[in-house]
């Protein structure tokens, strides 16, 4: 019971561990749906999860750790302009690949496969 | 009964106990952040295990906001405003749009997933690499000292108009070239 106890405790005392542990848990749902979806726009959405577990690490480090600056939040917001940028190109070629392909199903995307 | 009792009244004691030990404002700061993060996994998932890719979409921009929420919880005022605006606004409205410009005829299974294999295979993958940072974030021993909460906006633009000029100028830079890629790949170099 003591133990359950002095968990609870630390479990409510919202730290760097919990944001840590959730950007994780987020970034590896991200992971299962890249590897486990065929269409290419979900594949993109999957992306743009682990981009944003990513994020938050950064902008929980800067609140968390003892640093003077606003660094991590910084690194954050350049983070999202390369992802916004990302997604940008990525929709762009996923309507050119629907185009010249018909599809958007990266099974059968294979002209390139050995 | 007598021991089960027994433990609830442990449990009751103990919620006393952690309300009189704790200040309502950390208690308050635990509630916020189980109920966003925990929504925000929710939604996460339902990228994923929904059978329509417009609901995925739709589940996708509320993990995006639950977590702005989340930085305004930890007092990242701009970045929640910015991860409410990019993230929210453009990138849902260029996914959607990239939903209604690949469109098939059947919406109902429009999100489809590989075999029982690959599931297998990407969720041990997956599980693999959430132990393995799961390890790294419970074993370090970081000592939490949180900054005082205030406006994070005027520290970020000294920080990013001195010091850091050069990234900002190489990201106006990436952002133009994205852009006029993004013109070239969806209308075609060899088109007038």
């Amino acid at each position: 019971m003591m133990n359950i106890m002095e968990f609870m405790q630390l479990a409510t005392h919202v730290g760097l561990h919990h944001f840590l542990l959730f950007s994780a848990i987020l970034f590896a749902i991200g992971l299962f749906g890249l590897l486990t979806k065929k269409g290419l726009i979900p594949i993109l959405m999957c992306v743009e999860l682990m981009l944003n577990a990513v994020n938050i690490n950064l902008v929980a480090f800067n609140h968390y750790m003892p640093v003077p600056d606003y660094s991590g939040q910084l690194m954050a917001i350049f983070s999202v302009a390369v992802a916004a940028s990302e997604i940008a190109v990525g929709v762009a070629l996923a309507f050119r690949i629907y185009r010249d392909y018909g599809t958007v199903n990266v099974d059968e995307l294979k002209e390139m496969k050995g | 009964m007598d021991a089960i009792l027994g433990q609830v009244h442990e449990v009751v004691a103990w919620a006393f106990a952690l309300a009189n030990e704790y200040d309502v404002s950390s208690l308050i700061e635990a509630g916020v952040f189980f109920l966003f993060a925990g929504l925000a996994l929710l939604f996460a998932c339902g990228v994923i295990f929904l059978r329509n890719v417009v609901h995925s979409a739709l589940s996708l921009t509320a993990t995006f906001i639950c977590v702005a929420c989340l930085y305004l919880s930890i007092g990242a005022d701009f970045m929640g405003a910015v991860q409410i605006l990019v993230y929210g606004g453009a990138v849902a409205v260029l996914i959607v749009m990239a939903i209604m410009l690949t469109r098939r005829d059947d919406m109902a299974h429009s999100n489809p997933s590989r075999g029982l294999l690959q599931h297998v295979a990407a969720a041990v993958v997956a599980g693999l690499f959430l132990l393995g940072m799961a390890a790294v974030a419970v074993l370090s021993p970081f000592q939490s000292a949180p900054l005082p909460l205030g406006d994070a906006a005027p520290g970020l633009a000294d920080l990013m108009l001195t010091h850091y000029v050069l990234p900002f100028e190489v990201a106006a830079v990436l952002l133009l070239i994205a852009m006029i890629g993004a013109i070239v790949l969806a209308k075609g170099a060899d088109e007038r």
